[in-house]
């Protein structure tokens, strides 16, 4: 906002208004006469309901900054009992994950996570931001009102039922099809496609999952940052005689990548929190997979999974606050440098 | 003149390809919630949304979900009330005093941060937090829980609302002799649409979470009976009829998720409605 606040201010009536120095400023300086109260009744109420609305919301303000540091202050504290037994590295390095045995390596669990987030990224990106681009470059406003629905529909599903349909079809999909196919051509060559689990709930079923799930995030910051992008741009271009592809692969291409860029790092941050949807579809077995039909363990989902357990195993508690911190630690070093990218271009998400 | 033809070729190509992605995003939409439908149809009866579950309901006994949906909509409502409490003075806030100080880039972030956090963290957070305090897993330690996820929602689409008021707005009002104060009550009128918007998509994220209730909210077959007592949520009763080994369980479970799913979309269609009604008014 441009407006600053001016030095003085009145508020009472207007024949106050000849006397030289009548402030009610934030702080009135020594040297300001204050005017007689038969004057300013009602103005002086008026400030002091400003002074105090601004004092109660700034209070409101700091309490919220306030309520973040201690989500962190609080995580800290939590998962320091599991670090004085056992070195961070070795923790975080480990693959053995026996809380009976009081062995916590999380090495699995955060594999597990990276690995399915990854693979969910390689299928959702492509279509996702081309679906941006149809939306930004291609469409009507009519018939962006007919094809904008759609993308907000599938955000708005909630995760448990994501995580149901992942059993109700992409499962048994990846059983019957996509397995034996897949698996006979080319697993007998490469390993990462060997099929060593019959089941379906796999890496490649959480994948899909959530590749359909960051799909309407990526396309609706795609769609922002490219309508950001001035118009003169593309009508320079057009006018030159290229085509609309010419217009957005050699121009539009160059202004929007950076907040497209933006949009996939944000869209794996979210996908590597999420949880119900994964942890329904992904088998939950706490070893590295190897190949894209292997069952895997994401850190959410074994946070999720162990804590009606927990209260028997000493320092169980403590390896999961261990485990959440991990979790947040990594998403939010992704998400806020997308975000700060994005809000930098002069996109909303 | 081939070189052009080939141009036009490429175009008309990419044109088929984008159109392709995105009529695959709407397949798949019909997929899920067609699939959804089909199967969550032949488990729908009265029974399912009037009655609480009996006894042996997880064996393929009588009953239905009724202390999910209440106890859901409870917690999301307590969650949406208790979020717009922090979150609507703080935004307004911003708006009115802070402007472009540091505070208001520092409140920003801090809002950016906790739309970042995964709900399962929040759940994590609120479950050390409720054992700090003493408290057991109860309605109001949920609803605490997920106030945490639906408050950066809130804030942030709020916040969108209300940069897009016009700063002459604000200039002409101040011109007037108001006191920035007095100032909220425009930007107030102005934005109350897309505040109820801003709110009725903040409780529609909360209805649908199932991470950060987990293991705050606990999970009870009783209905709700008091902010103390514990209380199911849709998400979770569909998580635990889907792992009962038994079929009329599961398709159930495929019923409770039709009755969630409808929720959300009639809360999405209701915040299109009102912020379309309501956005009569507004000066733009």
């Amino acid at each position: 906002m441009e407006i600053t606040r001016p030095e003085s201010v009145n508020y009472g009536p207007v024949e106050s208004v000849v006397r030289p120095s009548v402030a009610i400023g934030r702080e009135a300086t020594p040297e300001r006469t204050a005017p007689p109260d038969s004057h300013r009744g009602r103005g002086r109420m008026r400030a002091f309901k400003n002074t105090f609305a601004r004092r109660s919301l700034f209070v409101a303000a700091i309490l919220l900054i306030l309520l973040l540091v201690s989500i962190g202050v609080v995580l800290v504290t939590e998962a320091l009992p599991i670090l004085r037994n056992h070195s961070l590295v070795d923790l975080l390095t480990s693959q053995d994950w026996r809380p009976t045995h009081n062995a916590f390596g999380l090495l699995p669990f955060i594999a597990g996570s990276f690995i399915v987030t990854f693979f969910a990224m390689l299928l959702g990106v492509v279509p996702a931001v081309l679906s941006g681009i149809y939306l930004a470059e291609y469409t009507s406003s009519r018939r962006r009102s007919m094809v904008k629905p759609v993308v907000d529909l599938l955000a708005g599903i909630p995760s448990v039922v994501y995580g149901l349909w992942g059993i109700l079809f992409v499962v048994p999909l990846i059983r019957e099809v996509i397995a034996p196919a897949l698996g006979d051509t080319l697993g007998t060559r490469w390993s990462l496609f060997a099929i060593t689990n019959p089941s379906g709930y796999s890496v490649l079923a959480g994948a899909i999952v959530l590749a359909i799930m960051v799909f309407p995030l990526i396309v609706a910051v795609t769609d922002e940052v490219l309508r950001n992008i001035p118009r003169q741009l593309r009508e320079s271009t057009l006018a030159m005689g290229a085509t609309r592809w010419e217009t957005t692969w050699c121009v539009v291409r160059y202004a929007g990548l950076p907040g497209i860029a933006a949009a996939v790092v944000l869209a794996f941050s979210r996908a590597f929190g999420e949880t119900l949807a994964i942890m329904m579809v992904i088998g939950n077995t706490p070893l590295i997979p190897n190949s894209i039909f292997d069952a895997a363990y994401p850190l959410p989902a074994l946070i999720a999974n162990a804590y009606s357990e927990m209260m028997s195993v000493p320092q169980y508690q403590s390896a999961l606050m261990l485990a959440a911190l991990v979790l947040l630690c990594v998403v939010l070093m992704f998400n806020v440098a997308a975000r700060r990218v994005i809000v930098r271009l002069g996109a909303r998400v | 003149m081939k070189h052009n033809q080939r141009r036009k070729l490429i175009d008309k190509i990419m044109r088929w390809v984008l159109r392709l992605s995105i009529g695959g995003a709407t397949v798949i939409l019909l997929l899920i919630v067609g699939i959804i439908t089909w199967r969550g149809i032949p488990g729908l009866s009265w029974e399912m949304i009037s009655k609480p579950p009996e006894g042996s309901f997880y064996l393929g006994g009588g009953g239905g979900v009724l202390n999910a949906i209440l106890g859901s909509l409870l917690l999301a409502t307590g969650a949406t009330l208790l979020a717009s409490l922090i979150a609507v003075p703080v935004v307004l806030y911003i708006h009115t005093y802070a402007g472009r100080s540091r505070l208001a880039d520092w409140l920003r972030l801090t809002l950016d941060v906790m739309w970042g956090i995964p709900s399962i963290v929040y759940g994590a957070f609120g479950f050390s937090l409720m054992i700090l305090v003493g408290l057991r897993a109860s309605l109001l330690a949920g609803i605490v829980t997920v106030a945490f996820v639906a408050l950066p929602i809130l804030a942030r689409t709020f916040d969108e609302v209300l940069i897009l008021v016009p700063k002459e707005l604000r200039e002409s009002t101040l011109a007037l002799g108001t006191t920035r104060f007095e100032m909220l009550g425009m930007l107030l009128k102005q934005t109350l649409p897309g505040l109820l918007t801003a709110v009725l998509l903040a409780f529609g994220r909360a209805i649908g979470d199932g991470a950060a209730p987990m293991f705050t909210a606990g999970y009870t077959d009783r209905l709700p009976g008091g902010l103390t007592q514990p209380v199911a949520t849709l998400p979770l009763s569909i998580f635990f009829q889907l792992s009962a080994p038994f079929k009329e369980v599961q398709t159930r479970a495929y019923a409770s998720a039709l009755i969630l799913t409808a929720i959300i979309l009639l809360i999405s269609f209701l915040a299109q409605y009102t912020s379309r009604r309501l956005g009569r008014n507004v000066i733009r």
